[in-house]
């Protein structure tokens, strides 16, 4: 089996089905590695290894409890990615908002023919 | 993030080969499809404060044609063209759209305009042939190069 290629950052660990499936069971609350075994039917090896990787890059924080140690969601870690799909977005609010200020002269000038263009 | 006057666009991605931009404007929706489809209202906003919209022809009717020229800041050309499939006034634009740098990919865009109080809300639906062509064009919108692959990013970095 190919392995996976340098999992650097957060979008190469979320390329990952398995690891995507286990932030999504995080992103509900804290589980430990055997609450994850049984609640994505993943072998623990596999949860361990996919734990692992997303830990290292910052996408999933671990404290001790007693004897267990407790998986979460760490939100900071996929801001690279939301800020990916943002830049799109800002692309898209800064033609709007010049849209806007066409619209506002559109409906302000309802009456007269429209002789701004010069 | 919520604003009051106006909206500010958001982007999801409903699934690996779509994108869909939803934003509202105050203006009634008869506004709104006119600053779509009137060339030389189109020049006035469709570059943003990225450049200069240097060419806008609009042959509003089904099966007619549209090619959209800006010239960025940086000074580059960059070109759009499309045909429309769909045209319903102050309701909805379907039209096929082409980034002609990359001539051999083109997306189809839904527009529709939903008018509530005076205001207007427009989602817009690229469909894009596949997921490269998706991821491509996310890219074009953004500075730096991100080279990588991300299916149901939306599950987990929109909902933030």
């Amino acid at each position: 089996m190919a392995r996976a290629a340098t999992t650097t950052d957060a979008f190469t660990a979320v390329a990952e089905q398995r690891r995507r499936e286990i932030l999504e069971v995080l992103a509900r609350g804290e589980r430990s590695v055997g609450d994850l075994v049984v609640e994505l039917h993943l072998a623990q090896p596999q949860v361990s290894k996919h734990l692992k990787v997303l830990h290292e890059v910052g996408l999933v924080a671990v404290r001790e409890d007693g004897r267990r140690r407790l998986y979460r969601l760490e939100g900071r870690g996929l801001k690279p990615i939301h800020d990916w799909v943002a830049g799109f977005a800002r692309h898209w609010e800064d033609r709007f908002g010049a849209l806007d200020a066409v619209l506002e002269e559109l409906t302000g000038e309802r009456t007269d023919g429209n002789d701004h263009e010069g | 993030m919520g604003t009051t006057t106006r909206g500010s666009a958001v982007v999801t991605l409903p699934a690996d080969d779509q994108i869909l931009i939803v934003r509202e404007f105050a203006a009634p929706a008869a506004a709104v499809y006119r600053a779509w489809t009137e060339p030389e209202l189109v020049k006035r906003w469709w570059a943003g404060s990225m450049g200069t919209v240097t060419s806008a022809e609009i042959d509003l009717r089904v099966g007619g044609g549209w090619r959209w020229v800006m010239e960025a800041n940086e000074g580059f050309e960059v070109a759009f063209h499309g045909e429309y499939r769909e045209l319903a006034p102050a309701e909805r634009i379907v039209t096929t759209e082409v980034y002609e740098a990359v001539p051999d990919a083109y997306a189809v865009n839904t527009l529709d305009f939903v008018e509530s109080g005076g205001r207007t809300t427009l989602t817009m639906l690229v469909q894009h042939q596949n997921k490269e062509h998706r991821d491509a064009h996310i890219q074009s919108g953004m500075e730096g190069g991100m080279q990588t692959s991300l299916d149901a990013l939306e599950d987990v970095a929109v909902s933030l």
